[in-house]
């Protein structure tokens, strides 16, 4: 068994009290809610005449289901089943006293963009939500995990799960990122390298040189496909970039208090001499872009690296079956594969950065004809933050429609889905079949510079091969804005 | 082989009266077997079917897509070939992906009460286990033993015994894993965890209180 880890301290912290059934119970810090997986928990409470124990720990808004066109968000939702979810959500968190970001409020989106941008994740803290995706809050140095809804009725009514620990696994990723290669990249490669179900039983901690290296935006998108590798969840440890971010956002400590917590933050950071149960060295220093050829998160290549025959994969039934239902060739690339649609939001690459990035690749240049690209941010937060930088007017400039926060293609709840046997350019985090709607539908999973670069060309393409503007290129506003609080708080109330 | 005979889950266990919810010692019936690795929540219930306020109508769309042909109609697939089994024989790596428990509660309102598979996604399993359906991980080759004498004897019964961590069926008795908490939740009659927990709402409280960051 793992020790000194982060992941053990924060645990033993956490812990309640051992359970008849052997597992522990297990405090929550932070449980977001959204609007999918809540209503059946609410009502299961109310059956039982509990109430939540624990509402100042809940935090809510809306994703799964949102439309994303701004003339779409006007009550009622023109889609009744959607209208009954959302007002559903509305009189739950209204009866329990839990704070929600609706669609009224310029802060509602994506609750895993959301929670970190708001401040209200922070290391040191156990976090879950009705999302398999809820892995993403690791990247502060908290444990987030995704529950089912029964747990959420369990959170609810006594603000804890029944959970036993993992092993812990050190994924230390060495190298240093070459331009054009990102977080996105580091994570599909991992997942490539160790599989979709190589980390069952195991939580992730990332760390190495190119994981320390990484913004926290990076680190979020990171820790968020932890679960599509099948770990429960993925962290990465606390240090000075966590701590940057943090600071100035709304729901963090301030001042004298901000430095008290920080104590518990490096006190939660795993020892020197920790010990692990397991220890993979990825080395990116070398590294490509990546793209997904198949249908699942494992099913992956560099850009200019040939698709694998079936036989020389590790599950060679699965990648015959994958290859019949997205038509790539085996030994041809992936470049040059023509895609129809280009989408860039989601939890895993909807946040400022991931823009950001896009943007320099659109600078200047034009979306493919008969390409339909979707710009979806992953918060009202994000989206007038872009905004304000002049970024939107690229995408707009560019061709892609620019929407309102959401999950859209991603998981297609909405009105935004692949249809028929389009081709899909996606930053999203799953390329099963069907998953963006349609069950013809191809899903090619990149990251944000490289569905831009596909965009532009109609089909797969190196985004090492466009010339990336400066960064003050990029919108009339952006002038020297770096990542910091202190221009945050100019768009956040 | 007349253990075997088909029956309801835990036909032969004791309520426990304190938590209200039936102790699961053994799941026997008929098969329906599901091949295929990687089998992720999102085929298992189609993400277009999570709009709705409560579970009640997750059998219907269990598959959903596997289920019909290109005109809606339903096609041989398991789910419609093997109605009334209760015992589900899967490859590696099922219920991966989402979290969504719309996946289970699809299966179990469909009939399935406990899953024999190569291996299982941890939240998929964790879900299972609220709602008292019996997941047990057996050897490849065992899996697919199984898938094949489901396929040429869909009528035969099977059981899946908790306790004993086996399934048997034509005589034949394969050893498994039911993971511990989940033997433990389901033979003493406390998967459903609220309860339980409940009575430590006081000690949850202290280590509320007790945390650096709780007192925003």
């Amino acid at each position: 068994m793992s020790t000194g880890t982060l992941y053990d301290k924060v645990w033993e912290r956490h812990k309640v009290a051992d359970l008849p059934n052997g597992q522990d119970q297990l405090f929550i810090g932070l449980h977001l809610v959204h609007e999918v997986t809540s209503p059946q928990a609410f009502g299961m409470l109310r059956e039982r005449d509990m109430d939540v124990a624990f509402p100042d720990r809940t935090v809510a808004t809306t994703d799964h289901i949102v439309p994303t066109r701004p003339e779409g968000r006007e009550r009622p939702l023109a889609d009744e089943r959607a209208e009954e979810m959302l007002t559903h959500l509305e009189r739950n968190t209204e009866e329990s006293g839990i704070r929600f970001f609706g669609l009224e409020d310029d802060r509602q989106g994506i609750a895993h963009v959301v929670g970190p941008e708001l401040g209200f994740v922070q290391p040191g803290m156990t976090v879950v939500c009705g999302d398999s995706h809820t892995s993403t809050h690791g990247a502060f140095g908290a444990i987030g995990m995704g529950i089912g809804t029964s747990q959420i009725r369990d959170v609810f009514a006594t603000g804890c799960i029944s959970a036993d620990k993992k092993d812990v696994r050190r994924v230390e990723v060495a190298g240093e990122l070459g331009d054009g290669v990102g977080a996105k990249d580091v994570i599909l490669h991992v997942i490539r390298e160790l599989g979709v179900d190589g980390g069952v039983g195991h939580v992730y901690e990332y760390g190495g040189e190119a994981v320390h290296a990484l913004d926290m935006e990076g680190r979020l998108a990171v820790c968020n496909m932890s679960i599509e590798g099948g770990a429960r969840a993925g962290y990465i440890n606390p240090d000075e970039t966590t701590y940057e971010y943090l600071a100035g956002r709304e729901f963090a400590p301030e001042g004298d208090e901000f430095e008290e917590r920080k104590e518990y933050w490096e006190s939660i950071r795993s020892d020197e001499d920790a010990q692990y149960d397991d220890w993979v060295e990825v080395d990116a220093d070398d590294l490509a872009p990546q793209v997904s050829w198949g249908t699942n998160p494992e099913q992956v290549v560099s850009v200019d690296e040939p698709v694998p025959a079936p036989e020389d994969t590790r599950d060679p039934d699965a990648a015959e079956s994958a290859q019949d239902h997205t038509e790539v060739t085996p030994g041809e690339t992936m470049e040059g594969h023509e895609v129809d649609v280009a989408f860039l939001g989601t939890c895993t690459n909807g946040r400022v950065a991931d823009f950001r990035e896009a943007a320099r690749v659109l600078k200047g240049r034009e979306v493919a004809d008969g390409v339909r690209a979707l710009a979806v941010p992953g918060s009202g937060t994000v989206k007038r933050k872009l905004e304000a930088e002049g970024i939107d007017q690229v995408f707009k400039d560019a061709g892609f429609q620019w929407r309102e926060a959401g999950c859209s293609m991603c998981l297609a709840m909405n009105d935004d889905a692949l249809e028929g046997d389009e081709v899909c350019a996606s930053s999203s985090n799953r390329n099963y079949v069907g998953r963006q709607g349609s069950t013809e539908g191809r899903t090619h999973l990149m990251s944000p510079g490289m569905v831009a670069a596909a965009a532009v060309e109609g089909a797969v393409t190196d985004v090492r091969e466009f010339d990336t503007p400066d960064a003050d290129l990029v919108g009339d506003r952006a002038g020297d804005a770096v990542d910091g609080a202190g221009e945050d708080a100019e768009v956040e109330r | 082989m007349s253990d075997d005979a088909p029956g309801s889950a835990g036909d032969d266990a004791p309520e426990t009266e304190e938590a209200g919810v039936p102790a699961i010692r053994r799941v026997a019936g008929t098969g329906v077997p599901l091949r295929g690795d990687d089998v992720d929540t999102d085929q298992i219930l189609p993400a277009r079917f999570l709009k709705a306020v409560t579970f009640d109508d997750m059998g219907e769309y269990a598959f959903y897509d596997q289920r019909r042909d290109e005109d809606g109609e339903l096609n041989d697939h398991p789910f419609n070939e093997y109605q009334g089994a209760n015992v589900l024989a899967v490859n590696d790596n099922f219920g991966c992906g989402s979290s969504r428990e719309h996946a289970p509660q699809g299966l179990m309102r469909w009939g399935v009460e406990a899953i024999v598979g190569e291996s299982f996604a941890e939240i998929f399993q964790d879900n299972c286990k609220s709602l008292g359906i019996a997941t047990l991980a057996v050897d490849h080759e065992d899996a697919v033993d199984l898938q094949g004498f489901i396929e040429t004897n869909p009528d035969a019964g099977i059981e899946v015994d908790v306790r004993a961590e086996t399934v048997r069926y034509d005589g034949t008795v394969v050893e498994g894993e039911v993971p511990d908490a989940m033997r433990e939740a389901l033979l003493e009659g406390i998967w459903d965890t609220t309860a339980v927990m409940a009575t430590n709402l006081d000690r949850a409280k202290a280590v509320n209180d007790g945390l650096p960051y709780t007192d925003d």
